[in-house]
């Protein structure tokens, strides 16, 4: 289980001139779980963002799967999961709608759906515990029920690995949860996953590995670091109470 | 109703109901990626086109398609590239267009009127070979937005998803303009530049109040569009108004219809079954 997944020589990155990374180099084997962990601002984004060629990098070398960046083209071996849904132009699409733009990259532009594309899509909202919500308009849904959206949408195309831009960022403690959950299963039967995140909470257990960004630069690779300060209480699980009680004001009722 | 016993006030008729059909389907994907003006760009340059093609004694439709195909591929790049400037540079496209059409049809030999029946359309002096263009076109647009609605559908609610699934995004997107240009020059027919955009969008607008998925909104915005193509021709021809205004008046009382339709509904439903007041979540931190 050596075989390289995804390899980043000497990557630099830099938006208008300034640069956010600088000399990055990193590998991700197959089977590996592996974290990135730094600071807002320390351009753990911008890695993965250049590691599927959406921001350039400006030296170095990108691969993923033996197969220099800008000669890819097996995406489907890919399931990205971004930051949040984008909020589009107020067309409503329901979750299964947005799930199976997930098995665009298995099946092509032009061949309409099949019987594999639709159970694919069912495995992929049982496995983060949405199936129930499948006909309803995503803009009804939960930050954390949209994220799980996004992640079933990444596993319907059954990729071999998972890039995840903060997947549990103000994602509510159930929805972490099933997402833990679901990052388990996918591991299990062989896949490898490559995630940004500001706090691991209960993805902890499930993380082999943990690269640590800081200023631009790796300043850790290896073992998952422990928290510190408030941050390595044991009941601090960083989901931060919603404001339930509203002070009274002319518009509440 | 004997109106439409005439040739003339049939393909009035026809080239009406495949507009109202095919704008709509396009405009979906715009209203979903924030463009919904697109259409009101596309059209004055589009004039430029009609200007060109008077001026050459060539088919101005033709002419048209050409312009505005160019118009709309310029916005796609410039909105691609993403820069500050970009709504500057449009602007510029715009008012360069209109400026450009009515300073060509200016040089040409024709009157105000022919500048009117594109500016607001001119449905009821339809020829038999424009009839043939607008629903061979039409129908194209129509099979190309159904048959690519999955991959369409992914490039309009996220570009960068898309990418990362190996879509050819930039193929897509071109694919849109170019249908944004075909659409808004076969519909300059019937409403006019100036009034193509509200075919495009406000069955889409009126659809998506009351359904739940793109699909279905699709659906109903055909429908829709229709609908508002039919009547509006046919009050056209019984109250002898402006057909293209026409059917833009009707598109919008049946989205003013739906809105408060809509608004009494779910208040009605709120009254009639009252909701519990929303259990909050289990606090998931004690705060001392």
């Amino acid at each position: 289980m050596t075989t390289p997944v995804i390899t980043v020589e000497h990557g630099v990155v830099g938006y208008d001139g300034r640069p956010v990374l600088r000399d990055i180099s990193l590998t991700v084997t197959a089977g590996e779980v592996v974290a990135i962990l730094g600071a807002n601002g320390s351009g753990k984004s911008t890695l993965i963002r250049a590691v599927l060629g959406l921001v350039p990098i400006s030296a170095g070398s990108v691969t993923l799967f033996d197969r220099p960046l800008r000669r890819f083209r097996q995406w489907a071996r890919i399931g990205y999961v971004p930051q949040r849904l984008g909020a589009g132009g107020g067309v409503p699409a329901t979750v299964r709608e947005v799930v199976a733009s997930g098995r665009l990259a298995r099946r092509g532009v032009l061949r309409p759906p099949g019987r594999a594309d639709r159970a694919a899509v069912d495995a992929a909202l049982l496995a983060v515990g949405l199936a129930d919500r499948a006909g309803d308009p995503v803009s009804t849904l939960s930050g954390g029920q949209q994220q799980r959206t996004l992640i079933a949408r990444a596993l319907a195309g059954q990729p071999e690995l998972l890039v995840l831009d903060e997947p549990t960022a103000g994602v509510d403690a159930a929805s972490q949860e099933a997402f833990a959950g679901a990052l388990r299963d996918f591991v299990a039967d062989g896949g490898t996953v490559l995630l940004v995140a500001h706090e691991l909470g209960p993805l902890r257990p499930v993380i082999s590995r943990a690269v640590v960004v800081h200023e631009g630069r790796i300043a850790h690779d290896g073992a998952v670091p422990d928290p510190a300060g408030h941050h390595a209480e044991p009941d601090h699980d960083h989901v931060h109470p919603h404001c339930y009680d509203e002070p009274a004001g002319l518009w509440s009722n | 109703m004997e109106l439409f016993q005439y040739p003339y006030m049939q393909r009035a008729l026809i080239g009406a109901l495949v507009i109202g059909l095919a704008a709509p389907a396009l405009g979906i994907y715009l209203v979903q990626r924030r463009l919904a003006l697109i259409g009101d760009g596309v059209g004055h340059v589009a004039l430029t086109g009609v200007g060109a093609g008077l001026l050459l004694n060539r088919s101005p439709v033709l002419v048209a398609v050409i312009a505005a195909t160019i118009g709309a591929v310029a916005i796609e790049i410039v909105r691609a590239r993403g820069r500050t400037s970009g709504d500057l540079a449009l602007a510029l496209l715009f008012y360069g267009g209109i400026a450009g059409g009515v300073l060509l049809v200016g040089l040409s030999d024709a009157t105000s009127a022919n500048l009117n029946a594109y500016l607001f359309g001119s449905l009821t002096t339809i020829s038999p070979a424009d009839l043939t263009t607008i629903a061979v076109l039409g129908a194209a647009i129509l099979v190309t937005m159904i048959a690519l609605r999955p991959a369409l559908f992914a490039v309009s609610h996220d570009e960068e998803y898309a990418r990362v699934s190996g879509l050819p995004v930039r193929t897509l997107n071109l694919l849109i303009a170019v249908a944004t240009a075909v659409t808004v020059t076969i519909a300059m027919r019937a409403v006019g530049v100036l009034l193509i955009s509200a075919l495009m969008v406000v069955p889409v607008a009126t659809a998506q109040q009351v359904t739940r998925g793109f699909r279905s909104t699709m659906a109903a915005a055909m429908a829709l569009g229709l609908f508002a193509a039919g009547t509006g021709v046919w009050v056209a021809a019984t109250a002898d108004t402006a057909p293209g205004a026409s059917v833009v008046l009707v598109a919008i009382a049946s989205f003013l219809v739906v809105a408060v339709a809509g608004g009494v509904w779910r208040t009605l439903r709120r009254r009639t079954t009252p909701t519990a007041a929303p259990t909050p979540e289990p606090h998931e931190v004690v705060l001392s």
